[in-house]
């Protein structure tokens, strides 16, 4: 049977990885290229690169950092931030990303999860919604979370995946940062609606965290979280053994 | 000298960066007399069959891979270059494959329980159903990283991994120096590397 999948997130700015990083043994904690390596030895079983930089020289920087890591990691890449165009999949895809993720992109132009699933497939097209309640509503937010689109989340999500998304990420704005445990209600009215696999993220605090995910919503495929491995506070090797322990099925 | 077989299907930057990781040589081409003069060939694809066999014809690379096969040289089809080892499939019609080895593509809808995502995607298990030097460095249970909807059937004579995903599907072929991985061995981290190690250094004829 298919193995729930644990996933590191590293933001990128400017060539490094943003967050400050906490692991001895790393010779310089904030390279992408080390920090992916590091987690793909220990037992991820995919990686989300996000590009936090703005400025389009940058962006270069960015690409760069992706084919160096690209190089020496060899499991799943996904990409995200800053995806506006065919252009911008044709550019990460050629460094060496297997999905990339759009957000505020789609969120301008729906027709880019068309265009990308036609020309890359589906499994290539990652639809990650920022989403926040609001009311008794949820919202899907855009440009980092900070702004409301007045989108009820989870028919932007049925669009997305009618248009060719074939992957959700659902990040959880109440919940992220607070590390008290994924947003359960929210991913559960994603899952209802959605045939393609669904990620959660922001929340995770703990082991235990997932283990409840996992078990509370089967249908949920993926934990993403950030700071916590960034930190040590939860090590994947160590994850996966408590989850296995508790009749998860890992890697 | 390991060459990768460039048809334009599919992105070949990470098979080539694994090869390198491995220590191999690599040319990533579509000449038949750099094909003629490497050691082993992979071919690999993403996409639909019928596009792939038709991209093969008109290169007449369908010949060249069929001429270097028969001089005994190993030949390792990955994802949908696994797929088209096989006589026909079934996708969106049907169309003839290489036919080096036996058996159909079919898709796994309606095969695997409705509840079921498809594609199927992510890592899974490794089941050996016959001991081969590609899984020399493989234990039963390895997981790696598929990405398919069609999968091959009626091969038999050439299986020698399945794995589980509501039924039991087609993971790896062998018959001869014909190979196949249906998963991805360049994105499967560890194992995927120790297959594509074996498939390059151990003795294939």
């Amino acid at each position: 049977m298919i193995t729930k999948r644990i996933i590191p997130c590293l933001d990128v700015k400017d060539g490094r990885v943003v967050k400050g990083v906490q692991f001895e043994g790393l010779a310089d904690v904030n390279s992408p290229v080390e920090l992916a390596r590091f987690y793909s030895d220990f037992g991820a079983d995919e990686l989300v690169f996000y590009d936090i930089t703005a400025s389009s020289e940058a962006r270069g920087i960015f690409t760069d950092i992706l084919k160096e890591t690209a190089k020496h990691v060899f499991i799943p890449l996904t990409v995200g931030g800053g995806i506006n165009t065919l252009d911008d999949f044709d550019r990460v895809l050629k460094c060496g990303a297997d999905k990339v993720s759009v957000n505020s992109g789609a969120i301008r132009n729906p027709e880019l999860i068309r265009e990308a699933a036609l020309k890359y497939g589906s499994q290539c097209v990652v639809l990650s919604a920022d989403i926040k309640r609001v009311g008794d509503k949820f919202h899907v937010f855009a440009k980092g979370g900070r702004e409301d689109t007045g989108m009820e989340a989870i028919s932007w999500i049925e669009k997305g995946i009618a248009l060719g998304a074939g992957e959700i990420v659902v990040n959880s704005i109440d919940t992220d940062g607070v590390k008290q445990g994924f947003d359960l209600e929210m991913l559960k009215a994603v899952c209802a609606v959605s045939p393609v696999p669904v990620v959660a993220s922001g929340g995770a605090g703990s082991k235990e965290d997932f283990l409840t995910l996992f078990s509370e919503l089967p249908q949920v495929d993926a934990g993403l979280a950030a700071s916590i491995f960034h930190f040590g506070e939860v090590k994947i090797e160590e994850l996966k053994e408590y989850l296995k322990s508790h009749g998860v099925v890992v890697r | 000298m390991i060459a990768v077989i460039d048809y334009g299907v599919g992105n070949l930057f990470s098979l080539t960066q694994s090869l390198h990781a491995i220590g191999q040589e690599v040319c990533v081409t579509a000449d038949a007399d750099e094909i003629a003069k490497a050691d082993r060939i992979i071919l690999p694809g993403v996409g639909a069959f019928a596009d792939a066999i038709a991209k093969l014809k008109e290169t007449k690379l369908d010949e060249v891979v069929r001429n270097e096969v028969a001089k005994g040289k190993p030949l390792m089809g990955i994802c949908l270059g696994m797929q088209l080892l096989f006589e026909k499939s079934l996708e969106f019609g049907e169309y003839e494959g290489l036919g080096l080895l036996k058996g159909t593509v079919r898709s796994m809808e309606g095969v695997i329980p409705r509840d079921l995502k498809i594609p199927h995607i992510g890592w899974n298990a490794l089941l050996v159903k016959q001991q081969h030097p590609l899984l020399s460095s493989v234990s039963e249970g390895d997981c790696v990283y598929f990405v398919h909807t069609y999968y091959a059937t009626d091969c038999e004579d050439s299986l020698i991994a399945n794995t589980e995903y509501g039924a039991q599907l087609t993971a790896m072929v062998a018959k001869k120096n014909v190979m196949g991985c249906q998963f991805h061995p360049e994105k499967s981290g560890k194992v995927g590397l120790s297959i594509l190690r074996s498939f390059c250094e151990e003795d294939m004829s």
